[in-house]
């Protein structure tokens, strides 16, 4: 077992809505090792993004704690916690939505270095600015452009060098390829690939493309509506997944291969339970084609079936 | 960009031909003699019938509009029939008064309005929001004549702090710039407000706060920026319309600027005064437009990349 990174414990988030508090994230429990990737899939509105942002506390987490390098983000004053971003950073999806319009590339990646003192010396700065460009393959001329100039490879490409100039050892990414064309989700992916070997960083994976985490984890997390509803090494999830919600999300993947065996698909069934005042029970039950009674009026938590692979379903008792 | 400037420049020329034709030709339609207004009650019908021979006024309309813009190309702009003046030298004699009250209440409207729309927008539904938005309403809805009485009345009449009319002196200003600032405050603040929610859910001001900016300068830096431009439009479209001479706060102010000279020539038919003031007031229109457009660039990069 390598060093644990990232330790996220009952990790919860609730919005407040007029209907009730929405549950987005849920008593979610999960660590991420050093150097490895976690990725996370699950289906829209499953609250994928909400864990990442509340475990960087863009947006403030319920409850639960997350345990970075043994030290509790979630309790952090906000300057501690400013200084704690260089060494936690966030992709986001869309790379023109989230990069300022006013600023140019070399800014948009100079503001982090600047503003944590990184590095005081202007040119020596242009330097290291230029040196991240190299690293995410963006070239020098780019410099002085403005976002709107440039493809949504090359955004991304911004978005990437910006998280990686202050050098953080865990970087959230937020579906950062899902906004981009499939030839360039490619290349982004491979960048994403060798930075982390060069740079040993740890990722966490949010996305909802099944083939995509497989390719990239180490281990993958589902979620259902707000609820971690397992966890596993890659291989394992894929070859020996547990719980039915997840059995159906990877039957749904296509198998790229003319003439080649169809698989048997597992439709789900029936709406998704609405996350608002969520009663005490399995959220998968309604659409589960195993529920049970037990499932409708009890609540199932997370246990360990085998090393590392974490399932919360009454199957498995 | 400089040729954007010239080609703005250059289009303004059909803009102030349009704009003479339409006043000229009203002003011609409209009842009333000028000869008779200017000789008064007593006048004969000869005294008349000369006058309105020495003022052309008997020509076809189209022919007294051509022979004035035949005088505004050789540099001048008739004289005044109440004065007997030239225009232009009255027009220029009342113009610093009327950028002296615009200037300063636009500097009073914009101090004031650019924090409360930004507290509003960023303490979205709570008191700060609902208290400076009831402020702004009140400033859109409270006619200006209204509010310059009601301060006449308390600062001048009760209080005796400013004087209640004239220009002598900063104490006079006083008064008229915050009657006109008042109103312009409160549109300037809804609209910073409204463009500042939409800016403050951004991405990039997400990316911002990750990479660790502080929540201040998020908030001027990241959003107020990209904020601007709507605000910055509407600064620029009332900057215009003062200049042009702010009619109901001059006149209640008794303030001797270029808009209460336009009325008083109408009233008195004063048909190249009314339309010097006219000329007046679209030329600083169109300039203070441009300004506007050229300030757009400096604010967003993507709109300066057009102007070629």
């Amino acid at each position: 077992m390598s060093e644990v990174l990232l330790d996220v414990q009952g990790l919860k988030k609730y919005f407040p809505t007029k209907r009730g508090l929405l549950h987005a994230v849920d008593d979610v429990t999960f660590t991420i090792e050093k150097g490895k990737t976690l990725g996370v899939v699950g289906e829209s509105g499953c609250g994928k993004s909400t864990t990442g942002r509340a475990i960087l506390r863009l947006l403030e987490p319920t409850g639960g704690s997350v345990l970075f390098e043994g030290e509790d983000v979630a309790k952090l004053n906000p300057s501690q916690l400013r200084h704690k971003r260089k060494e936690m950073q966030i992709i986001f999806q869309d790379p023109f939505s989230s990069l300022n319009p006013r600023k140019t590339v070399s800014q948009t990646i100079e503001e982090p270095l600047q503003l944590h003192h990184v590095i005081e010396d202007k040119t020596e700065r242009m330097q290291k600015v230029l040196e991240v460009m190299e690293t995410v393959g963006l070239a020098e001329r780019y410099v002085n452009t403005y976002p709107h100039e440039l493809d949504g490879g090359r955004r991304q490409r911004i978005g990437i060098a910006r998280a990686l100039a202050l050098d953080p050892k865990f970087i959230v990414c937020d579906e950062p390829v899902s906004a981009l064309d499939v030839s360039i989700q490619a290349q982004i992916l491979n960048l994403m690939n060798d930075i982390q070997e060069s740079h040993g960083l740890t990722y966490m994976f949010i996305t909802h493309d099944l083939s995509v985490v497989n390719h990239f984890s180490d281990d993958i997390a589902v979620m259902y509506l707000g609820k971690l509803i397992e966890k596993a090494p890659s291989e394992v999830l894929f070859s020996n997944p547990v719980h039915p919600y997840t059995q159906a999300l990877l039957s749904a993947i296509p198998i790229p291969k003319v003439g080649g065996p169809k698989k048997e698909r597992i439709l789900l069934k029936g709406e998704i339970t609405s996350p608002i005042n969520p009663k005490p029970v399995c959220r998968f039950a309604n659409r589960c084609a195993y529920a049970t009674d037990r499932c409708r009026s009890e609540e199932p938590q997370l246990k360990e079936i085998e090393t590392g692979h974490f399932v919360s379903c009454f199957l498995t008792d | 960009m400089w040729k954007f400037i010239v080609k703005r420049l250059v289009s303004m020329i059909p803009v102030l031909l349009g704009v003479t034709l339409v006043i000229y030709l009203i002003m011609s339609m409209a009842p009333g003699d000028p000869a008779k207004v200017i000789l008064g009650e007593q006048a004969t019908p000869e005294q008349i019938a000369a006058l309105r021979d020495e003022l052309h006024l008997n020509d076809p309309v189209l022919v007294q509009y051509a022979r004035y813009i035949g005088g505004l190309l050789t540099g001048t702009m008739g004289k005044s029939y109440n004065s007997g003046l030239e225009c232009g030298i009255e027009i220029m004699a009342r113009f610093p008064n009327t950028v002296r009250l615009a200037s300063v209440s636009v500097v009073l409207s914009v101090v004031l309005a650019l924090p409360l729309g930004v507290i509003a927008a960023v303490k979205q539904n709570t008191i700060f929001d609902g208290a400076s938005m009831v402020f702004a309403l009140i400033g859109i809805s409270m006619p200006v004549f209204w509010l310059g009485m009601l301060l006449i009345l308390f600062f001048s009449l009760r209080l005796g702090w400013f004087p209640s009319s004239g220009s002598e002196g900063l104490k006079s200003l006083v008064l008229p710039a915050v009657t006109l600032g008042f109103q312009h405050m409160a549109s300037i603040a809804r609209v910073t407000r409204s463009s500042m929610l939409e800016v403050i859910r951004a991405d990039y001001i997400r990316t911002a706060r990750a990479k660790g900016v502080s929540e201040n300068k998020v908030i001027t830096k990241h959003a107020l920026k990209n904020a601007l431009i709507p605000t910055v439009t509407v600064i620029g479209l009332q900057i215009g319309g003062m200049l042009g001479g702010s009619v109901m706060t001059e006149s209640v102010f008794a303030w001797p600027g270029i808009g209460r000279l336009m009325v008083q020539s109408i009233n008195k038919r004063d048909i190249p005064m009314v339309l010097g003031c006219v000329i007046m007031f679209s030329v600083s229109f169109s300039i203070i437009n441009l300004i506007v457009d050229v300030l757009y660039g400096f604010i967003d990069p993507r709109i300066k990349s057009q102007y070629k």
